[in-house]
Formats: structure tokens, sequence, C-alpha cells
């Protein structure tokens, strides 16, 4: 039977200085990484661990949060289906130039999820293949969910396009 | 007049912009624009005990074209709007437009990076509905406007 810490452990084990933090909250155990190491993790916790499914990938805005040396955290929710149990994985993404390299090659789901971080947070997916908007409109400037945005700014909409309702580029 | 020995049947006289207006502001045909909770409350509308058949608007199509009486109901985001636009431009005229609920009339209290703060932002609109959700009540009372405006309409406003 292997619990969260048992993963932590594992990976801490594996990556040693690498692992820029642990955390543990109510059982929940995560590390934290570099962008140089996510790959590796990532690829560790599927490949030997057993954590097929990424579950989720979620951005955070720390600014003005607290002491720590970087802007956002990029995190990974894993679940493994064949041992029940889930781990997470952040990535400290210094600032707003800093690239995180994409995982969408090793689930496919990441894809769309990345998509969404950009657009939320702008944070660079290197290596992705369609790094678009997915969530707000095409005309959005800036990036809405970014503690530094203002609340009530107001975008300019976009005009309907002749094939808005036939659009057939969108799915990869 | 001496009208009647030329017209061996009774009629009417009457103004042509009256017979017009009767007869479409007792034959809407609404266009559900539905893309939240209002939508929900206009099944209420429709249904059976509130019933918009009444005022005879209560054949709802599903095709702009074949509609003039558009009801935006629910929150209207920004990436949906030119969608929302372009449904309206599909309508043919005389059409009316009625907005249902906080969200469509003003944003509601999604004041925020991705809502419309208003449908008449991107369209005109002729009656606003308060409420979140407006009773089934309230709307009906706004077909009602709708009518009355359509009776101060003349033919020739519409093209």
């Amino acid at each position: 039977m292997m619990t969260e810490a048992d993963v932590a452990a594992r990976v801490q084990e594996h990556f040693g200085t690498a692992v820029l933090d642990t955390y543990t909250f109510r059982g929940q155990c995560s590390v934290t990484v570099a962008p140089g190491s996510l790959r590796a993790v990532l690829m560790f916790l599927r490949d030997q661990l057993g954590f097929e499914w990424l579950m989720d990938v979620g951005g955070v805005d720390y600014l003005g949060y607290d002491e720590r040396d970087w802007r956002f955290e990029v995190v990974y929710q894993m679940l493994s289906m064949a041992n029940n149990v889930r781990f997470r994985v952040k990535v400290a993404v210094a600032d707003e130039s800093t690239e995180v390299p994409t995982v969408y090659d090793l689930w496919a789901i990441a894809n769309w999820e990345e998509r969404e971080v950009w657009d939320m947070y702008g944070i660079v997916f290197t290596g992705h293949p369609n790094l678009r908007r997915i969530l707000c409109h095409d005309e959005f400037v800036g990036h809405a969910l970014r503690k530094d945005y203002p609340i009530t700014r107001r975008q300019k909409l976009s005009a309907p396009s002749e094939n808005i309702l036939c659009e057939t580029s969108d799915i990869a | 007049m001496g009208l009647e020995s030329h017209v061996s049947q009774p009629f009417l006289a009457t103004r042509l912009d009256e017979v017009i207006s009767w007869g479409r502001k007792y034959s809407m045909w609404p266009m559900p624009f539905g893309t939240a909770c209002c939508a929900i409350e206009f099944m209420g509308v429709v249904s059976s005990r509130f019933d918009i058949s009444r005022f005879g608007a209560e054949l709802v199509r599903f095709s702009p074209r074949q509609a003039d009486l558009l009801l935006v109901m629910g929150t209207i985001t920004q990436k949906q709007a030119p969608v929302l636009k372009q449904i309206y431009d599909q309508m043919p005229n005389p059409k009316w437009v009625l907005s249902m609920g906080a969200c469509a009339s003003t944003g509601g209290f999604y004041d925020n990076y991705t809502t419309v703060q208003g449908i008449d932002e991107i369209i005109p609109v002729d009656v606003y509905v308060a409420g979140c959700p407006p009773r089934p009540e309230n709307v009906i009372g706004a077909v009602v406007k709708i009518m009355e405006k359509i009776d101060r309409e003349k033919a020739a406003d519409w093209r």
C-alpha cells in the first residue's frame, strides 16, 4: 500500500536537490520543482510509480502573497488508479518570462489544460503545438487571473466572423 | 356616405397601421437565446400555468430566421457576444428584443473580465426585465409592454 508520503519520499530520494520544496497538508503531499526538472519528475511518477492519469493542470499567482522567490506556480494533479493514490507536483515559475516545458506529448489532455493556464496567467509552455486562448475571446488583452489584472477592466468585443458557427480549426 | 350601396357586405373602416400592428402584436414568434437560469424560468412562462400563448407568443422557434421576438435569457460572455449579434442580425424585420433578468440587462453580479455588462452593448433592447431570475408574470408583463410598443409603431418604421 503506497501512501502520498511514500511517493514524496521516493521523489525526494530520486531527485534530491532538484526538489525545491515539499509540503504536506492533511495527508496531501506535494513537491515543488524547477521547470527544468518537471518532465523528468512527471515521467518518473508515470512510469515508475504508476501515476497514469494527469487529472488537472492549474496556475497560481502568488504576487504579494508571501516571501517566496517565484511569482507563479503551475500545479499538476496526478492520480494513480492502480494504487488509489493522488499526488501533486508544483513548478516554480519565477516571472512572466519564465517558460515551462509542455507535457502534452505525455498526456494529451495537457494540450487544453496548458492553453487554459496560458490564457489565464500568461505562462508560456515551451513546445506546445497550439498555444492559443481557450476560454477568453481572441481579442482579449492581458491575462485575467493575474493578481495585477484590474477586475473592472473592460475588453474590446469581437465582431461576428463569417464562419462563427462552423469554425473547424479549433479541435486539435 | 352611401358606400353601403356599392358594397353588398358589411365592412369596417380603419387605418392600415392599426391593422398591421394588431396582427403583429398578437402573433409574436419568440426565439429563445437562453444561456443560464433565466431560460429555466422561461419554461414556466411558456407552460400551462402561466401560458404565454394567452398573449399569442407561444410559437417558439429555434431559428432566428423564423422569429421576430428575441428573448435573451442569461449571462452573455464576451466570447458569446458575436454569436448573439449574429443571431440578432439573422432575424428578419420587424423584430424586438426582450432582455430577461439581471445578467442580460446589466451583467448582474458578474462584474468581471469575462461578462458583457448588458446586452445593449451589442444589440438594441426594447424591454428590460428585472429579477434574478424574474417571475413568469414579470416576463409576461414585458411581452405586454412590447405589444404596447408595437401599437405605437407605424408599418413604415420597418422595412
